[in-house]
């Protein structure tokens, strides 16, 4: 009794440390330690992928509605611009600040970057911008109003100022709109674009079919893989694997030209054809450069992504479930259906997800074998970075696209778990 | 996977048919990276097998694209770049990855499963939205055209594999070691190097691997934001393959596949290593 006491001396009998802190206290305190200290484990790694990796898509995802050319290089009549009704045609104050902006930019060679700006929405802006800012030099004092009119009647239109009203805006949806086929109007209401200019809208459809049928096939081919893996005797097994893991270790680029040997209309698949006389000579199917090359050569590297969670899967159901069914009446495709399969869905959908995530963003195999008709989004993508020099929209795009991943990511985290993850 | 005793005469057709299936897969998946071999020894400058190779005519070999592939400053350059880029990056992102894959499985971590989605990502995110991201913002801080801002961008890229891998080691991990080790007065580092690392080493290893090997292969983003000086063998056969096709491709080519048997070899002794010392022994 009289040791009791002494070991809780404390009125308030609070349960304390050996140095009288509250225990409480102290494990709290403690925890707050251990966490702080995985967190600094963490920070390194977490820095270097926010400065290296995060900030670079967000800069990129800001870039698709961001767009400040205009109110950068004219920035007073951009701001007139904001305050300004936009009925019929501006006052004399927005033409003037207009006049000396933009003989100004003339000056800092800064006019393409404003008329390329408008040029998206409203076609011959660049020689509208480009002719007005020559001929600026010779007017030197206002009225501006009725002197620009007299330079281009263009700008006597009051849609040409509501299009400029609305595009000296900074954040527009104009990239997003475009890359979903749609744009504004002269009066600033929402359409899709004429039909034969239509591209977007397909592509992404094109995109994402050609995506579920690669999974398809990928599952369709690597379910019976992995169910024979998963059954063999593991000496068998993990020989037989070296075939599944040598494609996935094997260079994209090497898998990507054996395609090209293997399709072309002179290759190795050709050549066989017209040796069992299966085709005429002269009549050799074009597998390449189309749709099939691409649906080919991704079904091929995606392959593995889908065996190796449907292995791991199949190789924790115990065979006796299906003894049991067996023995219990079922036939073996009855058995096989009901008992077996149910039990692959999670490898199922965490292949599907893992295939089908990559493949909407593939980029070099479409590029390479894919031809016009089997090109992707990311190939559009890549386009208006380095072709058409469009690089709000290829924003634009990169951003839908991004999207999607990060939904489809959200939904494999939340099934699978991002660290369930397996590598060979 | 025997046939059972009591398996009747469709069963046995369907188990031999299975089989051949399953064969047929197997064909599919590793023609490709076989049937390119033999096609690099080819004398003649096509991307088919000739009469005289079909033949096994000796003249029909012969070792000239691998010839002309080391006598190629240009190539020869771009195993250099590929080398330093792949390196530098594996080093990065073995280390990087490593200490936060400690921290990921302490057992108090905060906000695990976020900062693990995030950490990932950099293998989820589309290769293009990436390449485009770091084209924008590292051409805004100069990294472009440089070797510094392609191993940021390929050590980004590696970390992922390298967390998952050594999480997985991890997994297993039994922490009272740690703790017997602090127990006989060793301090952290020592611990670190002498109790935790060779332990966690066969997953380390084999997230370095795959890190190098993402450099190694990593076309998209070298192709956008590496200059002329930066040329790596993946981006010159990626523009061999859309310019001209000359077998040289093939012959750099079965020297990849070369490696990547290479890699897989060692990996396949580590995964042996690891189950031998974790006593799981093949049946």
């Amino acid at each position: 009794m009289a040791q009791n006491e002494s070991a809780t001396p404390a009125a308030d009998e609070v349960m304390r440390a050996a140095d009288g802190t509250p225990l409480k206290d102290s494990l709290r305190r403690s925890m707050r330690r251990a966490k702080t200290k995985a967190l600094l484990l963490v920070a390194p790694l977490g820095l270097f992928i926010l400065f290296s990796f995060a900030l670079p898509i967000a800069d990129m995802v800001k870039r698709s509605f961001y767009s400040p050319e205009i109110s950068n290089v004219l920035p007073e009549t951009a701001e007139l611009l904001g305050d300004w009704d936009g009925e019929g045609l501006p006052p004399e104050e927005i033409y003037a600040a207009f006049a000396k902006e933009l003989a100004q930019a003339d000056e800092d060679r800064n006019v393409g970057v404003v008329s390329q700006r408008v040029n998206y929405v409203m076609p011959g802006a660049r020689s509208l911008f480009s002719g007005t800012a020559r001929k600026l030099g010779d007017v030197e004092s206002g009225p501006y109003k009725p002197k620009l009119i007299e330079i281009d009647e263009d700008w006597g239109d009051p849609q040409v100022w509501s299009i400029l009203k609305r595009e000296a805006y900074p954040i527009t949806m104009s990239y997003f709109l475009s890359a979903v086929d749609m744009r504004y109007n002269a009066e600033g209401e929402i359409e899709a674009v004429a039909s034969y200019m239509q591209i977007y809208q397909q592509l992404f459809w094109r995109t994402l079919w050609m995506s579920v049928l690669i999974t398809v096939l990928t599952i369709a081919l690597g379910f019976p893989v992995s169910y024979l893996l998963a059954n063999l005797p593991v000496r068998t097994s993990n020989l037989l694997m070296i075939l599944v893991l040598l494609p996935f270790w094997t260079s994209l680029l090497v898998r990507t030209s054996s395609w090209i040997v293997i399709l072309q209309s002179e290759g190795v698949l050709n050549d066989l054809l017209v040796f069992f006389g299966i085709v005429a000579q002269d009549n050799r199917p074009q597998m390449i450069y189309n749709k099939i090359g691409t649906i080919v050569g991704m079904t091929h590297i995606l392959l593995p992504f889908m065996i190796l969670p449907l292995y791991s899967v199949m190789k924790g159901i115990p065979p006796s479930y299906l003894r049991a069914a067996r023995s219990l009446g079922a036939n073996p495709v009855v058995a096989f259906i009901r008992v077996y399969v149910p039990q692959t869905i999670p490898g199922i959908g965490a292949g599907s997800i893992l295939v089908f995530i990559l493949s909407i963003g593939y980029y070099i195999t479409p590029a390479l074998i894919g031809g016009s008709s089997g090109q992707l989004i990311s190939n559009f993508i890549a386009y208006h970075m380095q072709q058409s020099l469009n690089w709000h929209l290829a924003a634009a795009l990169g951003s839908i696209l991004l999207f999607v991943v990060l939904g489809l990511y959200y939904i494999y985290n939340k099934l699978v778990g991002a660290d369930a993850l397996k590598l060979g | 996977m025997g046939i059972p005793a009591y398996a009747g005469r469709l069963e046995r057709t369907w188990y031999y048919t299975f089989r051949v299936i399953c064969g047929l897969i197997f064909f599919f998946l590793i023609t490709p990276i076989v049937v390119i071999v033999p096609l690099s020894f080819n004398a003649e400058p096509y991307f088919t097998f000739t009469h005289e190779m079909l033949t096994l005519d000796p003249a029909g070999y012969s070792l000239r694209w691998y010839q002309e592939f080391l006598n190629s400053d240009e190539w020869l350059t771009g195993i250099k770049n590929t080398f330093i880029i792949a390196i530098a990056s594996t080093f990065l992102a073995t280390s990087l990855g490593t200490i936060a894959a400690l921290g990921l499985s302490k057992p108090y971590m905060p906000y695990k499963n976020a900062i693990m989605a995030l950490l990932i990502s950099p293998m989820v995110v589309p290769l293009i939205i990436s390449a485009a991201g770091m084209y924008f913002f590292y051409s805004s801080i100069g990294l472009t055209s440089t070797f510094p801002g392609i191993i940021l961008a390929h050590t980004a890229l590696g970390t992922p594999f390298v967390i998952i891998t050594v999480t997985a080691t991890l997994v297993g991990f039994d922490q009272t070691l740690v703790r017997a080790s602090a127990n006989l007065g060793a301090d952290p580092t020592t611990t670190f190097f002498k109790v935790i690392m060779p332990l966690i080493a066969p997953g380390v290893i084999s997230g370095a691997l795959f890190a190098f090997i993402t450099s190694v292969d990593e076309i998209v983003i070298v192709y956008f934001i590496a200059g002329p000086e930066q040329k790596t063998v993946p981006l010159k056969m990626f523009s061999g393959i859309r310019e001209e096709i000359s077998p040289t491709i093939l012959a750099v080519a079965s020297i990849l596949v070369g490696i990547s048997v290479l890699l897989l070899t060692t990996l396949e002794m580590i995964r042996r290593r690891n189950e031998r010392l974790r006593g799981i022994v093949p049946q």
